[in-house]
């Protein structure tokens, strides 16, 4: 098994924290992982996206220019990579602020209302972990349990009494994510 | 014991050198690897293990601030990306002059000048053709993983005491930045000074009434003096091709293409690997883990059996000449590669090995 997923949105939205915990996630469980950020100026202010590979094999190349899965928060985003998602791939995206929908025929599309939720319960800062459930709900890489190991890795000691919120986060995602295009 | 920790390349040499029981780094912050010197001061390692960490006033001190711990046998090392590691060169050169051992790091970005700060590999010819002045050698170690960043640091301390030499990780923004799986070992002590004197009789320890004066420098004004020191440092050099070359093969057994990458250029032409083998191109790919000594035996031996080698670089095509030099032209070699801080990607790598 071999998932190749870009996460890609503006840089404050928690994208790369994302992808750090869903890696963390898969070296408590054991699997070969890798993480490479867009890093450069445009991150300030602008765009950010995240490569994460999660493998049970030794991973070839952090870089890649065609995805098992397309996490999409942003318009700018969807325009880059809606076509690199690889045929029968999977692009799952926020519709909050997306003007153009994908339109590719040929991939599994959801749609995850991450920001909308997010301020309607008040919790705006998990929003990527909302997002985060909508992935796993279609793809569970990692279990609960990794995940929540996941996150005591990846948070700092003085944030850990934030994890149950960030788990309910990730259950509310696994329930409003909802079917755009299927195949 | 063995801890596995998610780490960023650069924080992996940081946590390196700690846990191998560096003396000090000296350094000067630069994308894209300052997270090297961050990570260290985050850490606090003079109050675990004493080693000293010190945010120079630049490169050029920082380099220097390497040639005085060298030269009393102590572990010490510095890190910089390529503009930084420019302004080292003389040190560089007086280092290797005066046959003191020393650990440099390079996250190489974009060049020329400043250039960008993003991932390049074109340093290859400043780290393994001299970049300083005179007849000298860096070893040379190329890391295509998080693990090897680690491991590499006290590898490099390992090469650099046995041979006297400097020795440079020659490393790129991707293998810097990327985050990967690091299994990490236990906190090794520093050595104690009465170890460096019986393990390292050189160092200027401090001169007891048994022995003479221990000279550290790079200047003989009598030529006959120079010239063995030449020789003493080729015949050393010698030794160093004979004993220390490393690499690594995939899928070179039935291999009718050859690809020739390293540090995460390499990694992205396993991808290609895959990629060509679902199109039944029988490929395979050497990766050079020491550019200099330089894998030749290997390259000529696998090369010359092949029907072409795509030499794969993120520069202009420098490792190319090598590679060349290794087949003796027996076979045709090419080059693909981009700059600037571009990345190249598996499928235009997969389109110019189709193209060979």
């Amino acid at each position: 098994m071999t998932e190749e997923i870009i996460i890609a949105g503006f840089g404050g939205q928690g994208v790369l924290s994302m992808g750090k915990i869903l890696a963390y996630s898969g070296v408590m469980q054991n699997k070969e992982v890798s993480w490479m950020p867009s890093y450069g100026p445009e991150m300030r202010g602008g765009t950010s996206n995240v490569t994460v590979i999660i493998s049970d094999e030794r991973i070839s190349s952090p870089c890649l220019n065609q995805f098992d899965t397309a996490i999409i928060l942003n318009q700018p985003s969807m325009d880059k990579f809606e076509n690199s998602v690889k045929p029968g791939g999977l692009l799952i995206y926020d519709p909050n602020g997306i003007t153009t929908h994908p339109t590719r025929k040929d991939i599994n599309i959801y749609q995850i209302a991450a920001a909308e939720e997010a301020s309607k319960i008040g919790i705006a800062k998990l929003f990527n972990m909302i997002v985060l459930g909508g992935f796993l709900k279609i793809k569970p890489l990692v279990t609960d349990e990794f995940l929540k190991k996941g996150l005591e890795k990846s948070l700092p000691a003085r944030h850990h009494g934030l994890i149950p919120e960030n788990i309910k986060a990730v259950e509310v995602g696994k329930e409003i994510l909802k079917p755009y295009h299927t195949l | 014991m063995k801890e596995l920790k998610l780490m960023k390349g650069n924080e992996a040499i940081a946590e390196g050198a700690i846990r191998c029981g560096c003396d000090g780094y000296f350094g000067y912050p630069i994308t894209p690897q300052s997270e090297i010197l961050e990570h260290l001061m985050a850490e606090k390692p003079y109050e675990k293990t004493g080693m000293v960490v010190l945010q120079a006033e630049s490169e050029v001190a920082s380099i220097n601030m390497v040639y005085g711990g060298a030269a009393v046998g102590k572990r010490v090392m510095t890190t910089s990306s390529s503009p930084g590691v420019s302004l080292m060169q003389e040190g560089l050169s007086y280092i290797a002059g005066a046959e003191l051992p020393a650990l440099v790091v390079n996250v190489v970005r974009g060049g020329p000048g400043l250039g960008t700060i993003q991932p390049s590999q074109a340093d290859y010819f400043q780290s393994v053709k001299g970049g300083g002045h005179g007849d000298y050698r860096l070893i040379t170690l190329a890391p295509a993983s998080v693990q090897e960043m680690y491991d590499f640091v006290e590898l490099g301390f390992d090469l650099a005491f046995k041979y006297r030499n400097p020795v440079m990780i020659l490393s790129d923004g991707i293998i810097g930045q990327v985050m990967e799986k690091v299994e990490v070992g236990d906190y090794k002590p520093r050595w104690t000074d009465d170890y460096i004197v019986k393990t390292y009789p050189w160092a200027a320890t401090g001169k007891p009434k048994s022995r003479n004066h221990n000279i550290i420098t790079s200047l003989q004004l009598e030529s006959d003096k120079q010239e063995k020191v030449n020789l003493r440092l080729q015949a050393k050099y010698k030794e160093c091709e004979a004993n220390e070359v490393r690499y690594e093969t995939f899928q070179t057994e039935d291999a009718e293409y050859l690809l020739i990458a390293y540090g995460s250029s390499a990694r992205i032409c396993q991808k290609v690997l895959q990629l060509a083998r679902k199109e039944g191109i029988k490929v395979g790919l050497i990766r050079p883990i020491t550019l200099w000594p330089f894998p030749k035996q290997i390259i000529h031996d696998i090369g010359i059996k092949t029907k072409g080698i795509l030499n794969v670089e993120m520069n202009a095509g420098q490792m190319i000449e090598d590679v060349k030099l290794a087949v003796e032209c027996k076979v045709p070699v090419k080059h693909y590669g981009r700059f600037g801080g571009i990345v190249p990607t598996p499928s235009e790598i997969l389109n110019a090995l189709k193209n060979l």
